[in-house]
């Protein structure tokens, strides 16, 4: 006996294929939504684009799926070029921002829907629609209609649906926006563990960092229509290529410091820099909070690593804490346990881990996120 | 210290109470308007209908009762088919095709311009709340030279679905687009887009039927009109169902004849409208 996921699997894996955007143009009158953009999905992997609202990725997602037109540039999926292929022909299943799913068709209808448009046997249809409803959970609730289940199981309907029709590409974008912070992270978990079991080429878009971090095989930063930087969760996070991805992904706490040589100092302390041609002077450093640690100080002397405590964010298993150092104020972020030990007022000593950190040209130093 | 907390709680339970308190009156206040409104529209609506019929029963003595003036309506029909039963037919005739024409006309621009030529909608908007502001008598001095030329060919009262249309078009477009409004038609369209569906199915398959309520809407209100369509028809010389209610009222002797043809087609326009609201709120359709 065959399970759903594994007839999935072969039918899918077999047609994992590369997506190839090549400097791709869209305008909306004189805004400039996407740059000549340059990017590629390697088969079967999944792809994240995070940045800010405007950014250019749901247009790099709509221009992919044939939603719209792109002003200049071209597509191939699999070698061929769909550039002016209409989204009716471009075999890709999408899950929106939006609940998308048709009110007037139940569960298992939804998610025939797109077989039935191709013509399958109804027997071969209803079967079909079944394991995909089994591989995303939800074969219980095949003969309700969408206003009779929960958001997030729709989202899940709205997935199954999509890989029903055995699509070369999985596009999606925003999924999880609507739904609350648990069920969001469940959804996550399980979009994750199909496209791994699935094995296909699949594009998410976000403007969730911790959701981009947490799914993506690799990360997409975009500003302003172009890609800041494409690498691994981890390196986006530790070794970001742009003032801005490191901003935007995480918290940073921007430190004047000068640089000199392979290194950079902020306040007292050398820390090695990640771009190793940055010239020499003054510059802001971004060092993370979680580089920074945080020993009660009880000798009363005052330096550029001393401070006192103003305030403590409880996140759980981890608090941020902010301490004034006098000219500035930095974060640190600390296990909870560490930090209620330090209430406000009491006086710290600093430590910045001597992590690469990367430098910009601006000032104005202060935390931000 | 249990000073404090008694001083503490005690506004608190007031407070909770004197708002679910004022609420309940409110509320009771709110029905008893609701009631008394309801009432008071109700009788405004039936009592004219019913005193219409009880005309039509009134029998040779004031206060007797008699069903004369509903025999006479067919009576008075004379031999041959009964222009009455000919007038019915052609206003049921009108009612049909000036449905499907509104429909076919409206339904199809309407999707079209919501999800790719959006800004025309209000031009279009506009055009199809004009006949609203245009007097019937206005319409007809217009078409008159039109409809002159089309009874000139011999051709039947059926060719008034033109300019009923025309009049159709603000209230069926009012119903159209209030069920548009309430449906996301771009993310449904666009999911259906990229499920491989080609722009008619996505009309089809998916929009039209998430419209099912707001068509059956602009059905019931195109159907009224058409229905209870005078003006137009009695200018232009055709005979639809409200002109030869007039013409029986006109050459009848008895008076209770108008009451009780009057009646009939009223009982016949709501029995109609009754049968298409019910066909229209069976169970969803299975896709």
């Amino acid at each position: 006996m065959t399970s759903p996921l594994t007839r999935t699997q072969d039918t899918a894996a077999r047609t994992a294929v590369e997506v190839r955007m090549e400097g791709l143009s869209r305008h909306y009158g004189p805004v400039v939504a996407l740059d000549r953009l340059d990017l590629t999905l390697q088969p079967g992997e999944l792809v994240a684009l995070l940045g800010p609202s405007g950014c250019g990725k749901t247009t790099t997602l709509r221009l992919l799926a044939g939603l719209e037109d792109a002003d200049a540039g071209g597509i191939t999926v699999g070698g061929k070029d769909i550039t002016r292929l209409p989204a009716s022909k471009r075999d890709m299943g999408m899950v929106f921002q939006a609940y998308s799913l048709f009110p007037h068709m139940t569960v298992r209808q939804n998610v025939a829907f797109g077989l039935r448009l191709r013509r399958v046997a109804g027997a071969q249809r209803d079967k079909r629609a079944m394991d995909m409803l089994e591989l995303v959970g939800l074969s219980s609730q095949a003969d309700r209609y969408p206003n009779q289940i929960s958001g997030g199981q729709q989202q899940r309907v709205a997935l199954a649906r999509a890989l029903a029709i055995e699509p070369q590409v999985l596009l999606l974008d925003e999924p999880l926006s609507a739904l609350d912070a648990k069920v969001r992270a469940q959804l996550r978990d399980q979009i994750r563990r199909i496209q791994l079991e699935v094995g296909i080429t699949t594009l998410f878009v976000t403007h969730d960092q911790e959701e981009a971090l947490a799914i993506a095989d690799r990360v997409g930063v975009m500003r302003e229509g172009r890609l800041d930087q494409l690498a691994t969760p981890t390196e986006v996070y530790s070794r970001p290529a742009t003032s801005f991805v490191a901003e935007f992904v995480g918290l940073t706490n921007r430190l004047p410091g000068t640089v000199s040589g392979a290194t950079v100092t902020v306040r007292g302390r050398d820390l090695p820099l990640v771009d190793l041609a940055t010239p020499p002077g003054p510059v802001t450093a971004l060092v993370r909070p979680e580089a920074v640690t945080l020993a009660s100080d009880s000798s009363g002397e005052s330096g550029p690593l001393t401070g006192t405590v103003i305030a403590s964010t409880f996140l759980g298993a981890t608090s941020r804490v902010t301490v004034d150092l006098g000219d500035t104020t930095i974060l640190a972020q600390l296990a909870t346990s560490d930090a209620t030990a330090l209430p406000a007022g009491s006086r710290v000593t600093l430590t910045i881990r001597p992590d690469p950190v990367l430098v910009s040209a601006d000032s104005a130093p202060e935390a931000e996120e | 210290m249990a000073a404090v907390t008694s001083l503490g709680e005690t506004p608190i339970t007031a407070q909770a109470r004197v708002p679910r308190g004022m609420q309940s009156r409110r509320r009771r206040r709110l029905n008893v308007f609701r009631y008394v409104v309801f009432t008071l529209f109700g009788l405004f609506f039936i009592l004219p209908p019913l005193a219409m019929l009880r005309f039509s029963l009134e029998g040779a003595k004031l206060g007797t009762w008699s069903v004369t003036a509903w025999r006479q309506i067919a009576s008075y029909q004379g031999s041959g088919i009964p222009p009455l039963l000919s007038a019915i037919e052609i206003s049921l005739e009108l009612a049909v095709i000036t449905c499907a024409v509104t429909l076919v006309l409206l339904v199809p621009t309407m999707i079209w311009i919501r999800l790719r030529v959006q800004w025309i909608s209000r031009t279009f908007e506009f055009l199809c709340l004009l006949p609203l502001t245009i007097p019937a008598i206005v319409l007809v001095v217009g078409l008159g030279p039109i409809y002159n030329k089309i009874q000139h060919f011999s051709l039947s009262a059926l060719m008034l679905f033109w300019v009923y249309v025309i009049l159709a078009l603000p209230y069926a477009y009012r119903a159209l687009a209030a069920g548009l409004g309430a449906i996301d038609v771009t993310t449904l369209s666009e999911a259906a887009r990229s499920l491989g569906a080609s722009w008619l199915s996505v009309m089809t398959r998916v929009i039209v039927p998430n419209m099912r309520q707001a068509i059956l809407n602009a059905l019931l209100l195109t159907t009224a009109l058409v229905l209870g369509e005078f003006t137009i028809a009695y200018l232009l010389l055709y005979n639809n169902l409200q002109a030869e209610l007039y013409s029986i009222s006109r050459n009848t002797p008895n008076a209770g004849v108008l009451f009780s043809t009057a009646t009939a087609a009223l009982l016949f326009a709501f029995v109609l409208l009754l049968i298409l609201s019910f066909a229209g709120r069976r169970r969803r359709g299975r896709g």
